[in-house]
C-alpha cells in the first residue's frame, strides 16, 4: 500500500541527506518527495510516499523519528488530508491533432504554458490520480517529456499535523 | 572574553569532566593540539586512531561515562569509522571529534578532506559541522547530552580548521534543549499493567536482558523481579554480569553459542519479557521460530527498536531502571516448582562443557582458571572470534560494567585497545584481554600506549594459530576446505592443507613472548595445561603490562552452536551429536 508521510524537520544543512540515507540504508524505495520551508522557516515539511505493508511502514516512521533533526512525523493514510502534485508535460502535435488536445487540455482544467511548431508544453496540478490520467490521455500523441514534483500534502481542517 | 574554538573545545571538555581522551593529531587538528599543550587535560596519544575510538568506548562501557577521541581530518577521521560503528552497535556513549579543512575550501576535494559527517551518518546517532565558532559551544554540549541520554551511541563533531582558529565568546550552556529529541523514560502505566498481568497469569515466564539493562543500571531491579516470581534469566554477550551467574535463576547466555537450558528455555516459554535486548539474529536464531509459544513483552527506551525483528504483543517504551520499579509492585509473589524443575534438567542435561579428562591445553580452562583467579571481578575485554565465545560461556563476572565486547558488529581489533581504554577509567582494577592471535594484530602496537602510560593490560592470548572462529565454519558447513584461516601458512605449504599440526607446520610468527619483550612488557608462553595456574598467578602479580601466549588445542571448536539461520530448537551440543 501506498503512503504518505509527512516529516517536519529542522531546516538544516544535511538533514535532507540523513533522511535519504535512512531509505537508502533500510532498502525503501522513495516514491516520491516534496521538501519545502513551512509558515516557520525554521522547520522544513518533507512529504514523502513509499510503498510497503504495515510492518515496513511502521518501521520506517520509527526510524524517522529517531533521527534528532526531525520534530514530528504523521502518516496520512488514517486522516483526511488534501494533496497536489505538478507536472510538466511536452507532447507532440500536429496541425490535425491540436484542437483535439486543446480539448483535453479544457476537460482536465490543466494549462498549456507553451507552445511551438510541434510542440506544446501542459502544466497539470492535482492529485496523484489525475496527473496519471492525464498523462495516460495524451500518451497516444506522444510524449515527448515529463517533469514531475513531488506531492505535497495538508490534513484538512483547522489543526496543525 | 573571547576564546578561539580550539580552546572552546577543550575547555568544554573540562566542563563535562572529561577525564581522559584518547587520539592522534594532523594538519587540520593543529590548533586544538595547540589548545591541549600545557591545558590539563588528560590526553593520551595513540598509534592508530582506530584505537582512540576502541579505547574511548572501552572507556565508557567500563565507567558509565562518556568516551572521548580526537583525530584530524581525511586519513584520521576515517580511521575512527570502525570504532564508531562498533559503539553504534552496542549502543556507546561516546563523542568524537575531527578536524576539517577550511570552510572556505570544503567540497573542492583539499588535502585530507573527507566528509566525515556524510560518511558516519549511518553509524553515529547524531552527527554534526560546525560551520561557525558561535555555535561551538552549543554543539559540544547537544553532542555530549546526545550521546549519553536515550538510547546512548556516539556522536561526531567536525570542526573545520577555521572554527578552530575563529574567536567569540565562552559561554558553556547550563542546559540542553532540543525540540525534536525527547527521550521518554518513564513508561506508559497502562502498558505496564497490562505486562504485568501476564506475567502473574504466565506458567513459564523468561526474563530476556541485554545492554540496556546494564545502560540504565537496572541490575538490582532485575534481580528483584526475577526471584521474587521466580523467573528464570538468559543474558545476551553484552549483559554479562548483569544478573548473578550461579544463581539458580540464572540460564547464562542465550542464542548461537549460548546455554542448551537457556535456548531450551525460550523455546518453552510462554511469556518472554525482554529488558534492553533487541533482539540480534545471533540471539533469536530463525526469527519465524524464535518462541513461538510465548507472548513477548519488550522494555526498551529505543521505540525503533519495538517489532523490529520480533512481532512484540507488549512493548513498554522508556527506562529499564524506571519501568521494571513501576511493574514490580504489580508483579505477585509465585512459585513455579515445575518450570524450575524443567529448567534443572536442561542444566544437567546439557550443562556446558569441554574434555576434562586430558593432559591438553583447552581455551575452556584459560578461562575457567582465570575467572577462578580473579574471582570474576577483573575487568574483561575480548577480541572477536572463539576465544570471545568462550570467554562470555566460562568467565563468571562479578558484575555488569566488567565484560566489554563488541556483540554488534563483531569487530576484530577492539579488545585490545578497549581494555587499555578501560584500565584509564578503573585504574585500581585488574584488566585482562581475552585474544585471539589473528584479532590481537589487528590493533596490538597499542602495546606503546600501555607502557609508556603505565597502566598494566594483560592480554591472554588462545593461540590456535588460526583465525579459528572461521575456521570452525569451514570445518562443519564447509567440508574442511581451510581458506585462508591459517595464520602460519608459507609460501612453500601444501596449497590444501587442512592438518594443522604444531611439530611440522612452520613456525608460528610473530613471537609475541619477544615481542612483547622489545617493548618492555613481560612475554610467556605456555604450551601444556599444568603450567596455565603458575602463569597465570605470575601475570596477575606483575605490575607491568603482561602478554600471556597460551598455545591452546588447534582444532577445538565452540559448542553448543546454533547454526546461523537455524532454529534455536536445532542447538547442536557437539560435533556428531
Ligand atoms: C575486522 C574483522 N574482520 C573479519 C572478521 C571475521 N572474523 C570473525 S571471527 C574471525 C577469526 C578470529 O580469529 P582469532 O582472533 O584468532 O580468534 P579465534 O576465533 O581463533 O579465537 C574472523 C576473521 C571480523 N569479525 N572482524
Amino acid at each position: 500500500m501506498r503512503h504518505t508521510i509527512s516529516v517536519l524537520v529542522e531546516n538544516k544543512f544535511g538533514v535532507l541527506a540523513r533522511i535519504a540515507t535512512l531509505f537508502a540504508a533500510r532498502g525503501f524505495n522513495i516514491d516520491s518527495l516534496a521538501v519545502g520551508e513551512t509558515e516557520d522557516p525554521a522547520i522544513s515539511r518533507m512529504t514523502i510516499m513509499v510503498k510497503g505493508d504495515e510492518s515496513v511502514l511502521e518501521q520506517v516512521t520509527k526510524q524517522l523519528n529517531k533521527l534528532v533533526d526531525v520534530i514530528k512525523v504523521n502518516d496520512f493514510s488514517d486522516i483526511d488530508y488534501v494533496e497536489r502534485g505538478l507536472a510538466l508535460v511536452k507532447i507532440n502535435v500536429t496541425k490535425s491533432n491540436r484542437a483535439e488536445i486543446m480539448q483535453m487540455v479544457g476537460i482536465f482544467r490543466t494549462r498549456i504554458i507553451d507552445v511551438s511548431q510541434d510542440s506544446m508544453i501542459i502544466e497539470v496540478t492535482g492529485d496523484e490520480e489525475k496527473i496519471e490520467a492525464f498523462i495516460k490521455m495524451v500518451m497516444p500523441y506522444g510524449i515527448k517529456e515529463v517533469c514531475r514534483t513531488g506531492e505535497v500534502a495538508l490534513a484538512r481542517g483547522g489543526g496543525r499535523q | 572574553m573571547e576564546k578561539t574554538g580550539a580552546q572552546i573545545l577543550i575547555e568544554s571538555l573540562l566542563k563535562e569532566n572529561v577525564e581522559v581522551v584518547f587520539g592522534l593529531p594532523g594538519g587540520q587538528a593543529l590548533p586544538i593540539f595547540d589548545a591541549i599543550y600545557g591545558s590539563g587535560l588528560n590526553f593520551i596519544l595513540v598509534r592508530h586512531e582506530q584505537s582512540a575510538a576502541h579505547m574511548a568506548d572501552g572507556y565508557a562501557r567500563s565507567t558509565g561515562n562518556t568516551g572521548v577521541c580526537i583525530a584530524t581530518s581525511g586519513p584520521g577521521a576515517t580511521n575512527l569509522v570502525t570504532g564508531l560503528a562498533t559503539a553504534y552497535m552496542d549502543s556507546v556513549p561516546m563523542v568524537a571529534f575531527t578536524g576539517q579543512v577550511s570552510t572556505a575550501v570544503i567540497g573542492q576535494d583539499a588535502f585530507q578532506e573527507a566528509d566525515i559527517t556524510g560518511i558516519t551518518r549511518p553509524i553515529t546517532k547524531h552527527n554534526f559541522l560546525v560551520k561557525d565558532v558561535k555555535e561551538l559551544a552549543k554543539t559540544i554540549k547537544e553532542a555530549f547530552y546526545i550521546a549519553s541520554t536515550g538510547r546512548p551511541g556516539p556522536v561526531l563533531v567536525d570542526i573545520p580548521i577555521d572554527v578552530q582558529r575563529g574567536k567569540c565568546e565562552f559561554i558553556y550552556p547550563e542546559k540542553v534543549e532540543i525540540r525534536s529529541y525527547k527521550p521518554t523514560y518513564s513508561g506508559h502505566a497502562g502498558q505496564i499493567k497490562k505486562a504485568s498481568e501476564i506475567i502473574n497469569r504466565s506458567e513459564r515466564p523468561v526474563l530476556y536482558i541485554g545492554a540496556g539493562v546494564v545502560v540504565s543500571r537496572a541490575e538490582k531491579e532485575v534481580l528483584e523481579i526475577s526471584v521474587k516470581a521466580e523467573i528464570p534469566v538468559t543474558n545476551t554477550l553484552l549483559a554479562i554480569g548483569a544478573y548473578p551467574t550461579d544463581a539458580e535463576l540464572a540460564l547464562g547466555m542465550l542464542g548461537m553459542h549460548g546455554t542448551y537450558c537457556a535456548n531450551k528455555a525460550i523455546q518453552a516459554a510462554d511469556v518472554i519479557i525482554a529488558v534492553g535486548a533487541r533482539f540480534d539474529d545471533r540471539c533469536t536464531g530463525k526469527v519465524c521460530d524464535f518462541a513461538g509459544k510465548a507472548k513477548i513483552i519488550h522494555i526498551d527506551i529505543d521505540p525503533a527498536s519495538i517489532s523490529k525483528v520480533v512481532d512484540i504483543d507488549i512493548p513498554v517504551v522508556g527506562d529499564a531502571k524506571i519501568i521494571l520499579k513501576d511493574m514490580s509492585k504489580q508483579i505477585e509473589k509465585k512459585e513455579r516448582k515445575k518450570w524450575l524443575k524443567q529448567i534443572n534438567a536442561w542444566k544437567e542435561e546439557h550443562p556446558l562443557s569441554y574434555e576434562k579428562n586430558d593432559n591438553k591445553l583447552h581455551p575452556q580452562y584459560v578461562i575457567e582458571k582465570i575467572s577462578e583467579l580473579t574471582k570474576g571481578e577483573a575487568v574483561i575485554a575480548t577480541e572477536v572470534g572463539q576465544h570471545q565465545m568462550w570467554a562470555a560461556q566460562y568467565y563468571k563476572a562479578k558484575n555488569s560494567k566488567l565484560f566489554l565486547s563488541s556483540g554488534g558488529l563483531g569487530t576484530m581489533g577492539y579488545g585490545y585497545p578497549a581494555g587499555i581504554g578501560a584500565k584509564f577509567g578503573n585504574p585500581d582494577k585488574e584488566v585482562i584481554v581475552i585474544a585471539g592471535d589473528g584479532s590481537f594484530q589487528m590493533n596490538m602496537q597499542e602495546m606503546s600506549v600501555a607502557i609508556l602510560n603505565e597502566v598494566d593490560v594483560k592480554v591472554v592470548i588462545l593461540n590456535n594459530h588460526y583465525l579459528g572462529n572461521v575456521r570452525q565454519w569451514q570445518e562443519m558447513f564447509y567440508g574442511k576446505r581451510y581458506s585462508h584461516t591459517c595464520l602460519s601458512k608459507r609460501k612453500d605449504c601444501p596449497p590444501l592443507c587442512n592438518t594443522p599440526n604444531r611439530d611440522r607446520c612452520p613456525v608460528y610468527i610473530p613471537d609475541f613472548v619477544k615481542w612483547a619483550e622489545s617493548y618492555g612488557a613481560l612475554g610467556m608462553r605456555v604450551t601444556e595445561k599444568k603450567e596455565i595456574e603458575s602463569a597465570l598467578k605470575k601475570m596477575l602479580e606483575t605490575k607491568n603490562s603482561v602478554v600471556l601466549d597460551t598455545w591452546v588445542e588447534i582444532e577445538e571448536n565452540i559448542f553448543p552452536m546454533v547454526p546461523a539461520g537455524a532454529s534455536l530448537d536445532d542447538i547442536i551440543t557437539r560435533i556428531n551429536g
